[in-house]
């Protein structure tokens, strides 16, 4: 648990204060919010398949025990080799064990947001193991040093003249270069030698089969495949709640993540991992890290039915305009700030709060995590647990008491109406008046609708 | 027939005329209105900050006000929704909390639903932009969502189409929050007025004279940012333009109304 907290309000600052950029980047999101629509309504069926994957996530999580003995049997049937991983720490560990017996100092990484969590990244350089991310986004983000700014789309905060100046610096490309081809064709060329020179390859999953113990991941560049068949080591890491039952059932949502992700009708590779290749390892890490705590939550299990399309910060308002960083944590918007308190309900109180309660990430949801209520709950949660800054809480004990006398809340009408009124204009808007920073009041009328309801009912009587 | 109606706190102290409107449009069509002057405020800012021990007391009173009364009518979506959606946690199993639940209707709803009337007699000639407030769109589910793959309605819309002389506008986005959000609008105060900014743009994009809304607290938040930053839009409450409000306030109103 970590000591201090981080508000959501305070870090958004530094990103919509440049006014262009946020528009920008509220564009580029909506776009594909846009693309998502489309491919939607392509789908017929769409509310029955995202009711589908509900259920089947549903049912996934109350029996999750026997199918992940299910998947580890048939794993290892197939020849891969289990590991079972409590915490981000023992995962990490067991990585780093894997790497070392077989003395590898060169890993290439397909994407994970399950090792983003754990930092995994941090802990193997500290072991003198060399990590490249191969997605293109995450490496753009790792040349930067920075996390990924969303869970689909890692890089999405950084401008194409930026990716220039960094593949410039990093890569040596022509300085001034803004052309994605160009710009994407070199990093392809610099992969491709680490590629080449990679012992061992690691990738995130997408889904993994109880009933096959195979494992997919979905990527649209193809990098899972090249950093998991030329090397002979794969390590595959999965979230336990990544289980689904059937390979069947992957018909649902492999037609529900793509559309959802990004509006393509399916990614560009789908690919399956049934045991190792032959001559390779196949190792699966099987990581809990907080999921059998949140599943065991009353309020909050719902959660663990993601499946990480980042649907839901796409249509998010708030995401858009104060960008992935200002939620402090590995998985931001909607569904991050659902998470991020069930992690360390301290550091990310203000998490829940960072929400117009618009509704729109529970509708775009393909797996129908109630994720605004969820988010409403939470807020019941931080005031339960005294984590609401007191100034809050105090203002919403008075509001109440005001409220629960009908004399007591006329008054305060009045009272309110007169200050407004009779204050000078410099005094009203000052530093404190937090709606008045960019807004005007409204303008308080003489009569309330009471007095005027009950001036026109005496007239008509 | 008889119906209790329910005025929003903020409604009540800051936009009197929004009720008196909300009284005209449902006296015009023959029902009988009651305000039961002991309401205050159905707690949603509490709700919606988490304070539930200090929502539960505005519950109850709530429940107690108006559990006689066959229907329960409010010109707003996002407080119809706190008691159809959010009393559950303080009311659940109380006498008269289902079927307060039930008949407790937002206005456009009520019209539509219980009323059955698909036309309002009133004549209004200007381009409108309907913003649909979030609660009453994707909680009382008042239009089909564009997230969701269903067939298209909109019972607010409906109704204005039906206004005499009315143009209503194409927003490039038709559903998205205004950022008000009850105490998101000062807690996220920059991100907020970001949305609220950007409302206004799709507004004036669209060619709207008037941004018109089922939730007068989006359009509170919505005037301010109008008013601050001396731009020709207006705000009214769709009562307002059922009940043949003309568009007041701006020079517009005077070239434009007949
Ligand atoms: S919560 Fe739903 S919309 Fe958000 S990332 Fe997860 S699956 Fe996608």
């Amino acid at each position: 648990m970590s000591a201090t907290s981080c508000n959501h309000a305070k870090e958004a600052d530094r990103f919509t204060a440049d006014r262009p950029r946020v528009q920008w980047h509220d564009q580029a999101l909506w776009f594909v919010r846009a693309k998502r629509d489309a491919a939607a309504h392509a789908v017929e069926e769409w509310e029955q398949l995202r009711e589908t994957a509900s259920q089947i996530k549903r049912h996934t999580l109350a029996r999750l025990p026997e199918y992940l003995e299910q998947f580890e049997e048939n794993a290892l049937r197939l020849g891969a080799q289990v590991h079972w991983a409590r915490d981000a720490d023992e995962h990490n560990r067991i990585v780093l064990r894997i790497l070392q017996q077989h003395g590898v100092h060169k890993l290439v990484k397909s994407k994970s947001m399950l090792t983003e969590e754990c930092h995994l990244n941090p802990f193997l350089e500290q072991h003198g193991i060399e990590v490249v991310d191969t997605d293109l986004g995450e490496r753009i983000v790792q040349l930067r040093d920075q996390p990924p700014s969303h869970i689909v789309l890692p890089a999405i905060h950084i401008k194409k003249e930026e990716v220039g100046q960094l593949f410039h610096q990093c890569l040596g490309t022509e300085s001034g270069a803004t052309d994605p081809k160009y710009l994407t064709e070199a990093a392809r060329g610099h992969l491709r030698e680490k590629f080449l020179e990679a012992q061992a390859g690691l990738s995130g999953v997408n889904f993994a089969v109880a009933e096959t113990g195979g494992v997919i991941v979905c990527t649209n560049e193809g990098n899972a495949d090249l950093g998991t068949s030329l090397p002979r080591l794969h390590i595959a890491c999965v979230g336990i709640e990544k289980i689904v039952p059937r390979a069947a059932d992957l018909a649902v949502f492999l037609r529900l993540l793509a559309r959802s992700a990004t509006g393509q009708p399916i990614t560009t590779y789908t690919s399956h991992f049934h045991g190792p290749i032959p001559g390779g390892e196949l190792h699966i890490v099987l990581v809990d890290n907080g999921r059998s705590r949140i599943r065991a939550d009353r309020q909050f299990w719902e959660s663990l039915k993601c499946i990480r399309c980042g649907a839901c910060l796409n249509t998010c308002p708030v995401y858009r305009r104060s960008g992935g960083y200002s939620y402090q944590h590995t998985i931001p918007g909607p569904i991050g700030s659902v998470l991020g308190p069930l992690q360390d309900a301290k550091k990310n109180y203000s998490l829940p709060y960072a929400c117009s309660l618009c509704g729109s990430c529970t509708d775009v949801c393909p797996v129908k995590v109630p994720l605004h209520h969820q988010l409403l709950t939470w807020r019941g949660e931080i005031v339960r647990r005294g984590l609401l800054p007191w100034r809050k809480w105090l203002e919403m004990k008075v509001v109440s008491w005001v409220l629960r006398n009908r004399r007591r809340y006329q008054w305060s009408g009045k009272l309110a109406g007169w200050a407004v009124r009779w204050t000078p204009r410099w005094m009203l808007y000052n530093r404190l008046n937090d709606w008045g920073k960019s807004r005007e009041l409204p303008e308080f009328p003489r009569k309330s609708f009471r007095e005027l309801y009950r001036n026109r009912n005496g007239r008509n009587q | 027939m008889q119906v209790g109606l329910f005025i929003p706190c903020y409604i009540d102290q800051l936009f009197p005329d929004v009720g008196m409107a909300t009284v005209e449009v449902l006296e015009k069509l023959g029902v009988q209105v009651d305000f039961p002057i002991e309401q205050t405020c159905c707690g949603q800012p509490m709700a919606n900050t988490g304070c539930i021990e200090d929502t539960r007391p505005l519950a109850e009173r709530f429940l107690a006000i108006f559990r006689d009364y066959p229907y329960v009518v409010c010109p707003s979506g996002s407080c119809v929704s706190m008691v159809r959606h959010h009393y559950e946690a303080y009311l659940a199993g109380r006498p008269g909390f289902e079927e307060l639940k039930r008949k407790t209707m937002e206005l456009c709803e009520f019209l539509v639903q219980v009323l059955g009337i698909d036309r309002i007699d009133a004549r209004f000639p200007h381009r409108v932009g309907l913003h649909n407030s979030c609660h009453g769109h994707r909680e009382l589910r008042l239009g089909a969502a564009s997230e969701l793959v269903i067939r298209p309605y909109n019972k607010v819309r409906k109704l204005l189409e039906s206004v005499d002389g009315i143009q209503l506008t194409e927003l490039e986005r038709p559903d998205e929050c205004c950022g008000f959000g009850g105490t998101f609008a000062v807690n996220e105060q920059a991100v907020s007025t970001l949305m609220g900014l950007d409302r206004l743009q799709d507004h004036q994009q669209a060619g709207s004279e008037v941004i018109t809304a089922a939730d007068m607290s989006c359009l509170m938040h919505l005037d301010g940012l109008i008013r601050r930053n001396g731009k020709s839009l207006r705000v009214m409450h769709v009562a307002q333009i059922f009940a043949g409000r003309p568009l007041s306030g701006s020079p517009l109103a005077t070239s434009l109304a007949k």
